[in-house]
């Protein structure tokens, strides 16, 4: 659903950075800031939470660990047990490379397919971002200008060294 | 943050308190009553922990040159600011060799019967002591052949280390990249030295006390071992440094990267163990699951217990991100980490040595306290002499600067 933003363009990470500061402690909330690189310390002064993915690695890690030991303890021990050298059919020791990479995989494949949902990154989705410029040397700040006096935030953002200012509608 | 501060980072002299100081006397003490004890009472025991005491502190003593030569052969940043550590821990390297040439002389003039294949007659087949399989490795395992190899090994050893050493000290005078530059040649060279001569060493001195069995993964293994005790006795240096108001530039950051080498190394050391186990239990061949038999005999709590001590516990307690930035449950987990690989050594050597005769007493742990506190003199001694922060290295700011996400 498309909605009104004012985007404001900033040439270097430094005053972007500073304008976050400065635009958070002025009341506003920030929709979202788009760079062109990793900025360090833009996750925190935007005050997001730590990603919650490594909880949903270990879960999938624990899905995996179990379909794999469940499957061979089924298979090697109930469906069709063999005699492999003498060894009981259930010798944990042949179980271990299976069940690690069966981990692995599913918290691989798990980690990839929450990514991507999370992030709204399903292939064939239109990519979200205010200005096609943020993926080459510019940095924008959008904000919802609904709820917002406009005037004044994009002053703010002229007074912090913005190199432009605009108000887009467009889905974000 | 991009803003270009000045940057004069202040060396710092570490200055032992008096209280350190006298622990680790008090453990070179009990580590003297032990041996003192074990020679008069026990001197099986004795040598079979003078071995493992050995191994163990000169292991940590060469992890400290290979920690450096990894960091400067990648031109790593994040490590630059407490270099100072490993190579204080290099500084052990000769007071090792001490012991080691202990051993040496011992096996030449049979002062102990640590390793049967140096007994008189062995390839002999006249002799009472023949051992036909043993025989056919003579070519390599033989006295001269043995002291041979370790003399040149040690002294490529401490060549490398002490260049490295004399090389960063030179850099806090006069700065700029040269040493830098200097010192990653010789440790590109280093490195596959230190493969060789590593692998050989682990043969000669641990892998031949079961002269019969052989593994190809065996030095690999010892690798791993050492290497994540190395990291360990890093990482709880560094706390404990931390703690007592020095190394002000290293942060959390800089803890969760050790927590992360202490985390991987610890499952590399499990996937190590698994293979070389797993492999021997497939094959189900007699004269290889014959080392498994023996400790599964005499020593299964151990043997079992060893996963739970080595793998399951900095697994679990190392997996997030929290808790390798938190200083406390590292120093426990390196803690951990280093008792845990004794006790894996313990299992390497003892079954091979003593047999159902091996025990756990005051012979094993007051040696273990006694090295533990001459290493430790070593290391205070090493960390004291010159600043503790390089501060004309070419990384430092990097490593100031330094941030885990």
């Amino acid at each position: 659903m498309s909605k009104h933003y004012i985007i404001g363009v900033f040439g270097d990470e430094e005053p972007l950075l500073e304008a976050v500061k400065e635009v958070r402690a002025s009341g506003t909330r920030i929709h979202e800031v788009y760079t062109p690189f990793p900025v360090h310390g833009l996750d925190e002064l935007l005050g997001y939470k730590r990603s919650r993915l490594p909880k949903a690695a270990f879960l999938f890690g624990c899905l995996g660990f179990t379909l794999a030991i469940t499957m061979q303890t089924w298979m090697l021990g109930i469906d069709w047990p063999m005699n492999i050298g003498g060894k009981p059919a259930l010798a944990w020791p042949d179980f271990v490379p299976v069940s690690f990479e069966l981990t692995v995989l599913i918290t691989a494949l798990g980690m990839v397919g929450t990514y991507l949902v999370a992030c709204d990154f399903i292939p064939g989705n239109e990519a979200k971002m205010p200005d096609l410029r943020v993926t080459s040397d510019k940095f924008c700040m959008a904000i919802e200008r609904d709820g917002t006096n406009a005037a004044a935030v994009t002053s703010l953002l002229n007074k912090l060294g913005a190199e432009e200012v605009h108000e887009k509608e467009l889905e974000l | 943050m991009g803003h270009h501060h000045e940057f004069h980072p202040a060396p710092e002299q570490f200055k032992p308190s008096d209280s350190l100081r006298r622990i680790l006397m008090g453990m070179m003490g009990v580590g003297v009553l032990a041996i003192a004890f074990g020679l008069f009472t026990n001197p099986d025991r004795f040598w079979a922990n003078f071995l493992l005491n050995n191994w163990y502190f000169m292991g940590l003593g060469l992890m400290g040159t290979l920690f450096l030569a990894i960091q400067s052969a990648s031109n790593a940043g994040w490590s630059a600011g407490f270099k100072r550590i490993p190579e204080a821990m290099a500084g052990y390297l000769p007071v090792a060799y001490v012991g080691m040439g202990v051993l040496l002389l011992a096996l030449i003039f049979h002062w102990n019967h640590l390793y049967h294949w140096a007994v008189e007659g062995i390839a002999d087949p006249s002799s009472h002591h023949y051992d036909e399989i043993i025989a056919e490795k003579v070519a390599y395992l033989n006295v001269p052949f043995m002291v041979g190899r370790v003399l040149v090994i040690f002294a490529l050893w401490y060549l490398f280390t002490r260049a490295m050493r004399r090389n960063s000290l030179l850099e806090d005078e006069i700065g700029g990249v040269k040493m830098l530059k200097r010192n990653k040649t010789i440790s590109v060279i280093f490195l596959p030295v230190f493969a060789v001569s590593w692998a050989m060493s682990s043969w000669d001195w641990l892998m031949s006390l079961d002269a019969h069995w052989y593994s190809t993964i065996f030095w690999v293994y010892q690798f791993a071992a050492s290497w994540v005790t190395a990291i360990s006795v890093i990482t709880l240096t560094v706390i404990l440094l931390r703690r007592a108001g020095y190394l002000k530039m290293v942060t959390d950051n800089h803890l969760h990267d050790l927590g992360k080498f202490m985390f991987a190394f610890s499952i590399f050391w499990t996937y190590i163990w698994i293979s070389q186990y797993l492999l021997i239990f497939y094959a189900n061949i007699p004269e290889e699951t014959i080392y498994f038999q023996e400790r599964f005999e005499h020593f299964e709590f151990l043997f079992l217990f060893n996963i739970v001590i080595n793998f399951l516990t900095p697994f679990f307690l190392l997996m997030t991100r929290g808790s390798k930035r938190n200083d406390g449950l590292m120093l426990s987990v390196a803690l951990v980490i280093i008792i845990g690989k004794w006790i894996d050594l313990y299992l390497g050597i003892m079954p091979g040595t003593l047999g159902a005769k091996a025990g756990i007493g005051f012979i094993e742990i007051g040696m273990f306290i006694g090295f533990a506190g001459l290493f430790g003199w070593v290391l205070v001694k090493g960390l004291s002499a010159v600043s503790l922060v390089p501060a004309k290295h070419p990384f430092l700011k990097e490593f100031a600067h330094h941030e885990v996400l």
